[in-house]
């Protein structure tokens, strides 16, 4: 029992073209820039857009494709969006019964299932408050036992936590959590933030442009990325570069030239992964046991704590990497827009996989 | 340019005007505004002012009883209340498939709805003798089939009524309905509920309103209606004779009944009014 849909729409000059396929009690994260497809593509698996292409079929019958087009009302959906769209002349008991109660349940048992879901989430002692009465979080919450009381076979979430401020975006972010383990049907999570998808879900698919640049899950994807954007959003300098493909020990050349790596050039296409925390950086050129060292200009930096990000252009391509370092160097190399320095990465900090 | 001679101009050498003795610039420039301002209040409170001091007021009840008046005052209320049914019944579906509506043919629907609203009522009503009357489109076969002559009726003051004021009905409401998030569609429709759920249960009560706003706009442009309803149902005491129709007859006759009834009208339109603002009387 799953869902496997090609989602093919048509967005002005864009295409969007996403393949997910989710299997029961699973969670997929789809995960791209502001203007990926990413809503559309949820848009389209909710029924709310027509697909131009493709299919979307749950548990072998079709939802959309091949001349199908079942309305948003004909499928076993649940809609969650960043703002919570609770209906704001029904208080929350109402806004979880209104489910039940348009697929022809009786008021009383809507009733009793709205109770339920909304015990289930903790905010059963809001049932008579009307959402304007309600924070964000706890709005958020009805709203996720509105989505889950229809009994919905696939769980659409669209940003579900974007909205909230940081303070209550945690404890929601739990209680999402918790709640999607005990949720026996299928789930797609659409998101921008890293933390959200690594903590909801079990697969992870990158769109840019309407199109999917990786996919895997968290731990593949964490570890090597294979896309800038991914790198990007995992945290991870990545350069594409091009081995000997004779043997390990080898540089990769890549834009910042030949890159000394742990793991070698074995591979003819490769990619150069490392951490920020790698990069070390000098006023002057380091004499030792660092193989990789770029002469670098410094782009931005930005304290977090007691360390800093710093954006990096180097070398003679002005290539973007990004380097973390302690405030105490922010402080010690004066670093600031301009400021020119040399960066550093121990080949051991580098690892290098194929293309 | 930091230093500046007083009176003139370093760029150009040319004196900077002086302020004028006697009336400022600003109060003059503020005269020139007040005074078509003033003169505009005018035009609309004297009329009224006029009414009011021109009323016999002790004599007022007895006034109120000429013959004519009770039947117009009955007829008027029963035509407007069933003109704001029909526009409700008829015009909120309409307002609502509008209000979603996004093509070439809603604009042109909503282009020939307004027509009405700019129509000289007269014209209305020759309009509608024209389909409705004894030789109209559709009067002659709803005469031939079934016997009914629907010119001349209180059943033609109600269809009068209807064609001047359904459009600023459904203008209104379909306002206050696109105000309502489509978001609220797209999630009800996901949760299950049919498009005319989605009506009744979303549109509807967030609308609510909008609606009773648009109710009571087009219950007074029905009250006042006259051009239509003359031409097309005629000026027959207790079956067509509509309270303006009666205080334009009386005022020939019976001056006092015109103005009493004049009175009564305004107090019933001040009252909607009121209910319209919420906090009028405040």
């Amino acid at each position: 029992m799953s869902l496997d849909a090609l989602v093919r729409v048509r967005r002005g000059v864009m295409t969007v073209e996403v393949p997910l396929a989710v299997d029961d009690g699973r969670v997929v994260a789809v995960l791209g820039p502001n203007g990926a497809g990413k809503t559309t593509a949820l848009h389209a698996l909710a029924g709310l857009v027509p697909l131009d292409g493709g299919h979307v079929r749950v548990d072998g019958a079709t939802w959309a494709g091949d001349g199908v087009h079942r309305a948003p009302e004909d499928r076993a959906v649940g809609l969650l969006a960043a703002d919570h769209l609770l209906f704001p002349h029904l208080g929350a008991l109402a806004n979880v019964a209104f489910g039940p109660r348009s697929r022809g349940v009786d008021r009383r048992s809507a009733e009793r299932r709205a109770r339920e879901e909304l015990d289930a989430l903790g905010v059963g002692d809001l049932a008579g408050r009307r959402p304007s009465a309600l924070s964000h979080g706890q709005a958020q919450r009805v709203a996720l036992a509105r989505a889950l009381a229809t009994d919905p076979r696939l769980l659409l979430l669209d940003e579900p936590l974007s909205a909230l401020d940081p303070a209550t975006r945690p404890h929601v972010r739990a209680g999402l959590a918790a709640r999607l383990r005990a949720y026996a049907g299928m789930t797609v999570v659409v998101t921008h933030d890293p933390l959200d998808a690594l903590t909801l879900a079990d697969h992870l698919v990158f769109v840019e442009d309407g199109r999917v640049v990786q996919e895997g899950s968290p731990a593949e994807v964490v570890q090597r990325p294979r896309d800038p954007y991914v790198a990007q959003v995992v945290g991870l300098n990545l350069l594409a570069g091009v081995g000997s493909g004779t043997g390990a020990g080898d540089a990769v050349t890549t834009a910042l030239g030949p890159v000394v790596t742990r793991d070698g050039g074995a591979d003819r296409d490769a990619w150069v992964a490392f951490a920020p925390s790698a990069v070390a950086l000098y006023d002057e050129r380091p004499h030792g046991s660092t193989r990789n060292v770029w002469s670098a200009t410094v782009g931005s930096v930005e304290l977090v704590g007691q360390s800093a990000r710093v954006r990096l252009l180097v070398g003679a391509a002005q290539t973007p990497l990004v380097a973390e370092v302690t405030a105490g160097s922010v402080a010690g190399l004066r670093l600031q827009a301009g400021t020119r320095l040399w960066a550093g990465v121990k080949a051991s900090e580098v690892t290098s996989y194929p293309r | 340019m930091t230093t500046a001679t007083p009176g003139a101009s370093p760029e150009h050498g040319a004196p900077v005007r002086r302020p004028r003795p006697g009336l400022s610039r600003p109060g003059l420039s503020r005269a020139v505004l007040l005074v078509p301002a003033g003169l505009g209040v005018a035009l609309v409170v004297l009329p009224l002012v006029g009414l009011l001091l021109r009323t016999d007021w002790p004599r007022i009840l007895e006034n109120l009883s000429a013959p004519l008046v009770w039947p117009a005052i009955r007829l008027s209320l029963l035509t407007t209340l069933a003109t704001v049914a029909v526009c409700c019944v008829l015009g909120t579906p309409l307002a609502w498939l509008l209000a979603r509506a996004d093509g070439r043919a809603a604009s042109w629907l909503r282009a020939v709805l307004t027509v009405p609203v700019v129509l000289p009522p007269v014209v209305g009503g020759v309009a509608l003798l024209m389909a409705y009357g004894r030789r109209g489109v559709v009067g002659a076969p709803v005469l031939e089939l079934l016997g009914l002559r629907l010119p001349f009726t209180p059943t033609a003051v109600v269809l009068a009524q209807v064609f001047v004021s359904l459009p600023f009905f459904v203008l209104a409401v379909e306002g206050a309905m696109r105000g309502v998030d489509a978001r609220y569609d797209a999630v009800a429709a996901t949760l299950g509920a049919s498009p005319l759920r989605v009506f009744t249960r979303v549109a509807l009560p967030l609308a609510g309103p909008g609606i009773a706003s648009g109710a009571a706009l087009a219950w007074a442009r029905a009250l006042g209606e006259f051009g239509a309803t003359i031409t097309f149902a005629g000026n027959f005491e207790g079956r067509t004779q509509t309270a303006p129709l009666a205080v334009y007859v009386a005022l020939q006759n019976d001056p006092q009944a015109a103005i009493a009834l004049s009175i009564a009208m305004l107090a019933v339109s001040l009252l909607v009014l009121g209910l319209l603002r919420g906090r009028w009387l405040r």
